[in-house]
């Protein structure tokens, strides 16, 4: 009985934060734009045979009538798979040297890792505006310096939302791949180099195989919420910038068609299920490992 | 155990009693009033202010559209002030609560009948114009001397803006704005609905989107300001600002406003009251309040708007009323035009039109 309880928990979770929600979006996906409050009808006071009559797929058939919505799809993706890549990039070294740090530093290391959580997401965007423009401290230092004469041109350009994301979800890498690196045995590169690898060697064939958890949590972390980022596209971003998530907002805010936009919406989630899953998988085959 | 319940009883108590405090949420345009005037309404009636700001339209309509925004006062511009009333999402105002009603000026009204064709549900706060906020001598060190910046020939000529990219310009984030210039520019009528007209703007857009750094709604006042860019196309009292707060900082920025030859939009920004308004009597006070005429002046000689109060006119300083930017004389006057609202259909391929024109996809 007890245990029965304790699994309805999290499905009651799911229930109401996941599912609940997800079936008004896909409702409201189905209905036809009005002039009212709310603007779309049919809506739940009109009777639920008038609901069912007027509903239709004919928003998701409109999606697939002009290439915008797929190009930002595809955008989106690549933007979020490039950010993942480059966050990679730049957070297993980092994690790498906090697992090799001395036992004293390592409580210093992760409180710096964690502390820009402190300040308000928004704000550090913001921050990042006034680092990137042209008159902005990037490009007064390149110029103090003499390496460029005229200003680099980066913020409302890709380059800058690239930035924006790896900057915003570096932590979200580091710290699942430090967890992976941390619990990794020490003796286990030792062994390695006894048996005749260099230290480059024993890094590529030991310690990356056995982060690899790390590495696929974290990427999963980072890839997820940067396909429909929406503020730092819009902040930091360009007008050539095209993610789903500005599309989104499109649909919602200028064309005030509700119904597409929820279309648009339901499509995005079906792109997330698969990495969702994928990443539930892994987890689940390491917990069976770990068992 | 009980007194843990006393506290919650107490606390439960006291956020009774703050709601009982009259209250009233005014959502407005960001940069919009002179924040003395809020503390003065404050002292005034005892009615505690929440001030937010929005900086597009379409922000505000979403809010209004979806109903229970928890606002007593929004302030719509003149296409989505009539949308918005066609949609219900305004109660009629309540004259006898309005005894400022009489300083209202005519001749804004009347214009505003267009929107609000009783004038039964809105008040006109600020109007005025959308042009080109120039950064002189940038433009002249670019342009020459003889730079056309009186003319949306400056903006719409590709020829003139691949040579002003470098130093940036900005547009509004709004085709309702652009393509009625884009109109005027190639001699068409700028309030067209005709969606065949309408896309002969794209080419005209597209060939010189390439060249804009940023479409945006606010970020242009600072930019402007700080130097970061040369042009904006932008609204007249915002563009002022800039001019004043790069005065204010000694930059050696100087800024003008120019509303284009070509005819520039003339729009109206008007106080409703939305229909579920948690506090219609407070919103009433607070809208005579703002029409009261000395009010009214305090926030058209900050923002350097002009207002549709005719009774204010006396207290305006030299620099608003004497200023044909802000005021514009009866020969630019002639030369503003009005626009209506898009129905859905054209609305869609409006926004995709401009989707395509700013990221050419």
């Amino acid at each position: 009985m007890r245990r029965t309880t304790l699994i309805l928990i999290p499905y009651l979770w799911l229930l109401v934060l996941f599912f609940a929600p997800f079936l008004i979006v896909l409702k409201i996906s189905l209905s036809d734009a009005a002039l009212s409050i709310p603007p779309y009808t049919p809506q739940l006071k009109d009777g639920i045979s008038a609901l069912i009559r007027e509903l239709d797929f004919e928003n998701f058939v409109f999606l697939t009538e002009d290439d915008l919505y797929w190009k930002a799809y595809l955008s989106s993706l690549r933007i979020a798979f490039f950010s993942t890549v480059l966050t990679l990039l730049v957070g297993y070294p980092i994690a790498y040297g906090m697992a090799k740090a001395p036992d004293e530093w390592r409580a210093t290391l992760m409180m710096l890792v964690i502390l820009p959580f402190w300040t308000s997401f928004l704000i550090r965007v913001y921050a990042w505006m006034g680092i990137l423009s042209n008159e902005g401290l990037l490009n007064q230092m390149l110029m103090w310096l003499g390496i460029t004469s005229e200003p680099l041109v980066i913020l409302n350009t890709t380059t800058a939302v690239y930035i924006g994301i790896v900057y915003t979800y570096l932590p979200f890498m580091i710290l699942p791949i430090y967890a992976a690196l941390d619990r990794l045995d020490a003796s286990l590169d030792e062994a390695a180099q006894d048996l005749g690898c260099t230290r480059t060697q024993a890094f590529w064939l030991v310690t990356i195989p056995l982060s690899k958890n790390g590495i696929v949590a974290g990427s999963f972390l980072v890839f997820i919420p940067a396909l429909g980022e929406f503020v730092i596209p819009s902040l930091l971003g360009g007008s050539g910038t095209l993610m789903i998530g500005k599309v989104l907002w499109e649909e919602f805010f200028n064309n005030r068609d509700w119904p597409v936009a929820s279309a648009v919406a339901v499509i995005l989630l079906l792109i997330l299920i698969l990495p969702i899953v994928l990443f539930q998988r892994n987890q689940q085959k390491q917990q069976e490992a770990e068992q | 155990m009980t007194n843990r319940v006393l506290g919650i009883a107490a606390v439960v108590a006291l956020t009774a009693g703050a709601s009982v405090a009259e209250e009233v949420r005014v959502y407005n345009w960001s940069d919009y009033i002179d924040e003395a005037l809020l503390e003065k309404f404050e002292a005034e009636t005892g009615i505690e202010l929440v001030y937010d700001v929005f900086d597009s339209n379409e922000v505000l309509e979403t809010k209004m559209l979806a109903g229970g925004s928890g606002y007593d006062v929004v302030v719509p511009s003149g296409t989505f002030l009539q949308r918005q009333i066609s949609a219900g999402a305004f109660q009629k105002l309540d004259t006898s609560k309005l005894s400022n009603m009489d300083n209202m000026w005519d001749t804004i009204n009347d214009r505003l009948k267009k929107y609000d064709p009783e004038g039964a549900y809105a008040i006109n706060y600020m109007w005025g114009t959308t042009g080109l906020g120039v950064n002189i001598n940038k433009v002249k060190e670019v342009l020459g001397d003889d730079a056309p910046v009186d003319s949306l020939a400056l903006v719409l000529d590709p020829a003139n803006m691949e040579k002003l990219q470098d130093c940036g310009v900005h547009f509004l984030d709004s085709p309702a704005e652009l393509i009625p210039a884009a109109l005027a520019y190639i001699g068409e009528d700028p309030d067209s609905q005709d969606p065949d007209v309408i896309a002969k703007t794209e080419a005209v857009l597209s060939a010189v989107s390439p060249y804009v750094q940023k479409f945006h709604s606010s970020e242009y006042i600072n930019a402007l300001a700080n130097g970061d860019i040369c042009v904006a196309v932008g609204w007249s009292g915002d563009v002022l600002q800039a001019r004043d707060r790069a005065a204010e900082a000694d930059n050696g920025v100087e800024i003008e406003y120019y509303a284009p030859k070509e005819g520039a939009l003339m729009w109206f920004d008007n106080m409703a009251i939305p229909v579920d308004a948690p506090n219609p009597d407070a919103a009433h006070k607070f809208l005579n309040f703002i029409m009261d005429a000395q009010n009214m002046a305090a926030a058209s000689n900050y923002v350097y708007y002009a207002n549709g109060n005719k009774a204010s006119q006396e207290f305006l300083v030299e620099d608003v009323i004497g200023d044909v930017a802000i005021y514009p004389d009866a020969a630019t006057l002639e030369n503003l035009y009005t626009t209506s609202p898009y129905s859905p259909k054209v609305q869609r391929g409006v926004t995709r039109m401009w989707t395509k024109i700013k990221s050419g996809t």
